[in-house]
């Protein structure tokens, strides 16, 4: 298989602050990769460098064969998006679903802007009711569905996914995960997401880069975390905590 | 044990253009120095209820309540002067999105200091130490440099965190913490939950902990309320969790991904009108 | 048209899943007005407004008498009577007349004020708060220096440096007051440039002219509007201040603020002649200041959901 994406030893620093310290990351094409570790470790900052939105101090990003340089061209958008953590804060106040929708088509000049937003509604189980609703009349997870109706209208080939369920209840979370894992089985998609929760990554994912202080501490397959067959101490505390609360 | 919360009955409207929307329809309750959880889907009106007892309802909806007092003052009949003195001293509550909860143009640390400073009278020096401290005690790696950070310049966790800090700081002998833990890896969510227990075991606070997260709740609480609709559909011990008896507390857990379980797609929850009755 | 037909449009306005753009942008501006016309005395600016458009635009049907000819032999600074309700003036104009008359160089000042210095306030403000950094620095120094001067002292600097005449006034005008609002739409820019829905517009690949132009202005847009209604009090003053220094309107234009100025000559003995132009001005500032207010409650994104 060949690989969609990679990172090769990316470094970003904000203002003398080394939030990445060289990572590296090869994501194949068609799979879907984890991201966990602690909070501040870098995980968005690495996204974000990808998508562009996070200055790369070294180090190189390939997408799809073709070499990223400091400026994404418009061809890059149609190849990579992003749904962020957060469905109240990634949606403009103060536009219908369709206008936010139809954004994307018009920056990229889609002629069939009224048909692809009908299917990308479809897409992710939003009828035309929602069509001209705006942000605040929707709930967290019919946000995220627009959000992800959003990334999708471009039809990219890779998704960034930054703690997509973070925000929502179990039960919609139940309901996001599904989506997600049937649209990347029907359009073939590569995934590289976030999450602090263990149990979603080895759901969703095949393989995982486990992060701590802006450095990668160890790669691992879903299998090797679901048999306990790590060697570094800080993803066995991991693996501790998330089995819950133990008072001292 | 003392009771330091009472609530009976409490009920919070919406008057809306379509009619009257019931966020929460009857809750009862009461708090003693524990550790109470509040879980339920999203709506379910968890975030409401906090907001009531705070005093932070939107002023066009409509809160009753049989009994609503905290120590012994009804707070619904408590003037605005008073409230106002008891939120933030003496009841908290980290909201649940701290990125619209923090303001965007001021830094992190001092939006902690200028808390610090409207409940207490701190000298300059002595208000930044303490707020340095605070984001040391929620596992801030390097506090100084995070201090002078704007929010979008932390991480959500460190969003999150802060909010924390802020809220703690002034000491409140009651904590409302709606999700206060959504965005942090599990690690530092179990350092935070550490923090917040230390504080109900040893100087007595009671914690009203909102969750969508059923396991962590039932590790960390000692009661457990379940909502629906705007109302609770079953309270029990957290430990007993696992053996409710509610088809809605048993989709829920259901629902949740888990480590080695292979199901995909993953079940959701039927919901059934019956619940809401 | 029957309550039922009237109860089914307000239910088509207010529906929670409009069907088309239409519908949904209807709706909105149905909720900003239910919620405007809700407030008595936001309502009332608004009649005063409206009158002020009609009496501007029909001035010649409504007022009675030439407003530059006056009948210097029989009806010099004449009480207000029957005949002529507000009395005339020094040269025996009509001042009901000209007050009337005079609503359009209000409205012709504040207007062009408006359009010039509103846009340019945006601009300056959304660009500079968006890109910051340089141009950030350059832009808010400029404003700094425009802000440092008391508004009245620079406009009569550029009516001295421009000549005295109504257009130079509104130049003046509009050069001195937007620098506030380059500050407002600046700090508005602030707060929602780091927000992730405009991440996610960069995302779509949108350029950074787009996402200022059609992201960003449109949420700085209600408070620049509400900002800009409160203004105009002031502009209406600052415009008859110039008029009253000699500097605006030239005569025989029949501007408030020169005929308040002709009028105090005999403030005392003949008060009519300063005083119906004055309360002319008192009103219309007041119509303003309360539409004002009333905006800000309903176009406020802050104050309740919508
Ligand atoms: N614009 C910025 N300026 C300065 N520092 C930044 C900026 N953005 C991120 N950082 C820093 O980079 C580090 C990594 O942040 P990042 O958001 O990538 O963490 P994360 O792994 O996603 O954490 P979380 O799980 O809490 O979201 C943090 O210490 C943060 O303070
Ligand atoms: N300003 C408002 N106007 C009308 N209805 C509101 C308003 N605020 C909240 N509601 C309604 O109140 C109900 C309860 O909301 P609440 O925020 O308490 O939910 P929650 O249980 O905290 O959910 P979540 O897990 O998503 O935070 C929801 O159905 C919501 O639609
Ligand atoms: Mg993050
Ligand atoms: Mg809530």
């Amino acid at each position: 298989m060949t690989s969609a994406l990679s990172v090769d030893r990316l470094e970003v620093i904000f203002d003398r602050f080394r939030a990445l310290k060289g990572v590296s990351l090869d994501v194949l094409s068609g799979e879907s990769f984890g991201l966990v570790g602690e909070s501040g470790s870098g995980k968005s900052t690495l996204l974000r460098a990808i998508a562009g939105l996070a200055p790369a101090a070294s180090g190189s990003i390939t997408v799809n064969g073709k070499r990223l340089g400091a400026r994404r061209d418009k061809a890059f958008y149609r190849e990579v998006q992003m749904v962020f953590q957060d469905p109240y804060g990634s949606l403009h106040p103060r536009q219908t679903v369709d206008r936010l929708l139809q954004e994307p088509l018009a920056i990229h000049g889609f002629a069939d802007g009224e048909k692809r937003i009908q299917r990308a509604l479809d897409e992710v189980g939003l009828g035309t009711g929602f069509r001209f609703r705006y942000s605040h009349q929707l709930s967290g997870g019919q946000r995220q569905r627009v959000a992800i109706a959003r990334a999708l209208i471009l039809e990219p080939s890779i998704l960034l996914l930054d703690e997509p369920t973070s925000a929502l209840d179990a039960s919609v979370q139940a309901e996001v995960l599904n989506l997600l894992e049937e649209i990347r089985r029907r359009r073939n998609l590569t995934f590289l997401m976030v999450s602090h929760d263990l149990a979603i990554i080895t759901h969703m994912c095949e393989r995982l880069m486990v992060m701590q202080n802006g450095e990668a501490v160890e790669h691992l397959t879903a299998d090797d975390l679901v048999r306990r067959h790590v060697t570094k101490d800080y993803t066995r505390n991991l693996l501790r905590a998330s089995e819950g609360f133990v008072r001292v | 044990m003392s009771t330091l919360l009472e609530v009976d009955d409490l009920r919070v409207t919406f008057p809306t253009r379509t009619g009257l929307i019931e966020a929460v329809r009857g809750v009862s309750f009461s708090l003693g120095r524990e550790r109470l959880g509040i879980v339920g889907e999203s709506g379910s009106g968890k975030s409401q209820t906090g907001r009531a007892i705070m005093g932070l309802t939107p002023t066009q909806a409509e809160v009753t309540a049989n009994k609503l007092a905290f120590d012994g003052i009804d707070l619904l009949a408590a003037p605005p002067r008073d409230r106002r003195a008891l939120r933030g001293k003496r009841i908290a509550m980290i909201l649940q999105d701290p990125k619209y909860s923090l303001d965007p143009v001021m830094s992190i640390g001092r939006q902690i200091v200028e808390t610090l400073r409207t409940h207490e009278k701190a000298g300059k020096a002595e208000a930044r130490d303490r707020a340095l401290a605070m984001l040391e005690a929620v596992q801030i790696r390097d506090p100084a440099r995070v201090f002078d950070l704007h929010p979008h310049e932390v991480s959500g966790g460190m969003g999150q965190r802060a909010m924390i800090a802020m809220m703690l700081i002034a000491g409140p002998e009651m904590m409302i913490a709606d999700e206060p833990t959504s965005a942090l890896d599990v690690t530092v969510q179990l350092d935070v939950l550490g923090i917040l227990d230390k504080l109900v075991s040893e100087r007595g606070m009671g914690l009203i902990f909102i969750s969508h997260d059923l396991r962590l709740v039932s590790s960390f609480c000692d009661r457990v309320i379940v909502m629906y609709a705007g109302k609770v559909v079953e309270q029990l011990a957290a430990s007993e969790l696992g053996r409710a008896q509610h088809p809605y507390t048993r989709g829920l857990l259901n629902c949740m991904p888990k480590i080695g379980a292979d199901r995909h797609p993953l079940p959701v929850l039927d919901r059934k009108p019956e619940w809401a009755a | 048209m029957s309550a039922e037909a009237i109860q089914s449009r307000r239910d088509w306005l207010l529906s929670e899943r409009p069907a088309s753009r239409m519908q949904a942008r209807l709706g909105r501006a149905y909720v900003a007005w239910r919620r405007f016309s809700a407030n008595r005395l936001a309502f009332l600016g608004l009649l005063i407004i409206i009158a002020l458009l009609v009496v501007a635009a029909f001035a010649d049907v409504l007022a009675p008498y030439s407003p530059t000819i006056g009948d210097l032999k029989g009806s010099r600074l004449l009480a207000p009577s029957a005949e002529h309700w507000f009395g005339t003036d020094d040269l025996g104009r009509d001042i009901l007349s000209r007050v009337i008359f005079g609503s359009r160089w209000t409205l012709y000042v504040v207007i062009l004020v408006a359009v010039i210095a509103a846009p340019i306030g945006l601009l300056v403000g959304t660009v500079a708060g968006y890109a910051g950094g340089w141009i950030d620095a350059i832009l808010m120094r400029i404003t700094d220096i425009f802000l440092a001067f008391p508004k009245l002292i620079l406009a009569l600097a550029f009516v001295a440096a421009l000549g005295p005449g109504i257009e130079n006034a509104v130049l003046a005008i509009a050069i001195t007051s937007w620098p506030p609002y380059a500050r407002i739409a600046r700090a508005e820019t602030l707060t929602v440039r780091n927000s992730d829905y405009i991440k996610a517009v960069q995302l779509m690949g949108a350029s950074p002219f787009r996402i200022v132009l059609r992201h960003i202005m449109p949420l700085c847009i209600s408070s620049l509007i509400i900002r800009v209604t409160l203004d105009m009090a002031g502009i209406i003053l600052t415009a008859a201040g110039l008029g009253f220094l000699g500097l605006g309107a030239q005569p025989p234009l029949p501007e408030w603020g020169a005929m308040i100025a002709s009028g105090r000559r005999f403030v005392l003995d003949q008060w009519w002649v300063a005083g119906a132009p004055g309360f002319a001005i008192l009103i219309v500032s007041l119509g303003f200041n309360l539409l004002g207010d009333g905006l800000r409650d309903a176009l406020d994104p802050r104050s309740g959901d919508q």
